[in-house]
């Protein structure tokens, strides 16, 4: 097994924390009505921040869901501003700038995971090193995209980790009513590659689970199928209400699993967290973000920006569509002879 | 020039294409070792290898949405659908993902993706195989629809194409691969995106159409002209972007206009057309636009399909429509 260091652990509680409190800062600021829909990372921590900590951001690439980019700080203090730039509704929200090695997030479910074998399969067709991971839920394995993608994975051996999430909930729908499959990694004997199985609140598992996929990856030997099995501590999104279907005896004794708390715990014991340390870094983490979100609220955005970047250059159409909203007069300029 | 048919062209562009830029990658179902199933990629395996082109696992959906990865990874993936029916497997990733990939990351990728397809009626195939999408797709922002009608276009607009840093659905006649022939251009011959083409001259009236059914639009023309009537065919080339100004000068000149297509008339790209020369030419109109299509059914089986698809009657006599008008 490969266990991080101290200081490697450290900073993924650091990360963990961080990511919480930023979570449940914008959790509030959807409940200003200062945000859009967001979705809390409440009992993610540990599966999302030790998988990505095993990554090296200079090479590997990292394709999200939607509930992992708050917990990306791996990969640059870049990519808090842009979470918070796509959830005031911003159209540069999706532009996480060159270098960083990261995809916007995902909405519609799955369609990441194509890409990530397309992207993967490229690295390897240009002696690229680097290997990329990808987030999807166990919702999202239902999709025909997870199938399409992990077949076309396992025929080209692609250096490719497929990361699900299992935190028990699509939205509403529990997992016995997503698959009768004995696992979600057990998916990956049709694909004919490896697929395991880990306690997605152990941080370490993951972190072992996510560097062995890497190190295979990189030897060459194909992809990888990791579940982390989590519990959803919070809704779906700011637009859900868990109360009308999760079980209040199963949250309870999730919340007795917290990742945070077993992570705390443990550094705690050995002398490397304590609450002041606590905290300092729940203070730092909303200083972040409302630096973030005060930059995004200040991001300049010119009123035809809605119309760039579907083009490399504007068709006929749209330059007449762009000038007509720019000159007041309507949809279309007077391209259209209408007298 | 050589005389070549529209498969020759083709295959002679992705030949030259691939050699011209190594980031090219083709990538779809049996086009590698037997050169796709019309011969479309035939020889490219042997000459590039089999890190250049891919016989591919049998999902749509996987080809498009791989080619998304591919692009992001910086090549520049031309990726088969082997008929365009089968692209509704493949239309989440293409209109879902390939057309927005620009959009979403504010151009920080070029969506360099070329999806090929053959398409149109007219030679008894199987369910699926026949179907016109092209008004479907033209209604994807982000997407550029390329249809070519000649042997000579087909090679300089997937050259075009391919080179284009957006996304472009190419479609190619079934009925054209070896029923069209041409001069083709020897050496590198790039016809420009959104340039519609007059494949007649004509004062009388104007025929507007796309991919084959300019072929049989031209055969009307020239039956039409032996009743010493001048009847103008205009080859639209590319859907998106559209020759708003070729349209307009086209309806201008002649004041009567017919749109010939082969898909099911409602919400085909005709009717984009029609409000097109509205919008452009209202005031030039002798007549009322009449639409020469498809039938609002799915396409049909062989026995009725020429009943389906446009043919040179049909476009003639709806000319003829347009003409009687005082």
């Amino acid at each position: 097994m490969t266990r991080p260091s101290d200081e490697q652990r450290r900073q993924m509680l650091v990360d963990m924390v961080s990511a919480r409190t930023q979570s449940r800062r914008m959790w509030n600021l959807q409940r200003q009505g200062q945000i859009g829909t967001m979705a809390p990372i409440d009992g993610h921590e540990a599966a999302i921040v030790g998988a990505v900590h095993t990554l090296d951001p200079s090479c590997d690439w990292v394709l999200p869901q939607y509930r992992e980019p708050v917990a990306l700080y791996r990969y640059g203090p870049e990519i808090l501003e842009h979470v918070m730039l796509y959830n005031i509704g911003h159209p540069s929200g999706g532009h996480i700038p060159a270098p960083i090695r990261v995809l916007p997030h995902q909405i519609s479910l799955a369609t990441q995971i194509p890409h990530a074998v397309g992207l993967a399969w490229g690295l390897t067709l240009q002696d690229d090193p680097g290997v990329v991971l990808v987030f999807f839920g166990d919702g999202s394995s239902s999709e025909g995209d997870f199938y399409e993608a992990g077949n076309l994975a396992g025929v080209l051996g692609a250096p490719v980790i497929f990361l699900c999430v299992n935190n028990q909930w699509a939205i509403s729908t529990p997992t016995h009513l997503q698959t009768a499959a004995e696992s979600f990694a057990a998916k990956a004997a049709a694909f004919g590659f490896p697929g395991v199985q880990v306690d997605g609140n152990d941080v370490d598992a993951v972190f072992d689970a996510v560097h062995t996929a890497r190190e295979r990856a990189l030897a060459g030997q194909g992809p990888t199928l990791i579940e982390a099995t989590v519990y959803r501590l919070g809704p779906h999104t700011t637009a859900d209400d868990p109360t009308r279907y999760v079980p209040v005896e199963d949250l309870e004794a999730a919340r007795q699993r917290d990742p945070i708390a077993r992570l705390r715990a443990e550094l705690e014991a050995s002398g490397l967290w304590d609450d002041t340390v606590h905290a300092d870094v729940e203070a730092a983490a909303i200083a972040d973000i409302d630096a973030a979100f005060e930059k995004a609220k200040s991001t300049p955005l010119e009123p035809d920006a809605m119309l760039d970047h579907c083009y490399s250059q504007d068709t006929q159409r749209l330059a007449r569509q762009r000038a007509g909203m720019l000159s007041g007069l309507g949809d279309q300029d007077a391209g259209g002879r209408i007298s | 020039m050589t005389e070549l048919n529209m498969l020759e062209a083709i295959n002679e562009c992705l030949h030259a294409e691939m050699a011209r830029d190594d980031r090219v990658v083709v990538l779809g179902e049996d086009v590698a070792r037997t050169g796709g199933v019309f011969r479309a990629t035939d020889g490219l395996f042997e000459k590039f290898g089999e890190n250049r082109i891919f016989d591919m696992p049998l999902a749509e959906g996987a080809i498009a949405g791989a080619s998304v990865g591919l692009a992001i990874a910086g090549l520049v993936p031309v990726a088969e659908m082997q008929f365009l029916g089968f692209a509704y497997q493949a239309m989440h990733q293409i209109a879902g993902q390939v057309a927005r990939l620009r959009y979403r990351t504010q151009s920080r990728f070029d969506p360099a993706i070329t999806i090929r397809a053959p398409f149109g009626g007219g030679v008894r195939t199987p369910e699926l195989h026949s179907d016109s999408l092209e008004g479907q797709l033209a209604n994807v922002a982000g997407l550029k629809i390329v249809v070519p009608a000649t042997a000579a276009d087909a090679k300089g607009l997937l050259a075009s194409s391919i080179r284009d840093p957006d996304p472009v659905v190419f479609l190619e006649p079934l009925r054209g691969y070896r029923g069209i022939r041409g001069e083709v251009p020897d050496g590198e011959h790039l016809v420009p995106l959104g340039s519609a083409r007059t494949a007649r001259p004509g004062t009388d009236a104007v025929v507007i159409a796309w991919s084959h059914q300019v072929e049989l639009a031209c055969r009307a023309s020239d039956r039409l002209s032996e009743e010493g009537l001048s009847i103008r065919v205009l080859d639209l080339r590319s859907l998106v972007p559209l020759d708003l100004v070729a349209i307009a000068e086209a309806v201008d000149s002649c004041g009567r206009v017919v749109v010939t297509e082969e898909s099911p008339q409602t919400g085909g790209f005709g009717g984009e057309v029609v409000a097109t020369v509205v919008e452009e030419s209202f005031w030039s109109l002798e007549a009322p636009v009449v639409r020469v299509s498809g039938f609002d059914v799915p396409y049909p089986v062989g026995m009725v399909e020429d009943s389906y698809v446009p043919d040179e009657d049909r476009i003639a006599a709806a000319v003829r429509r347009v003409l009687e008008v005082a």
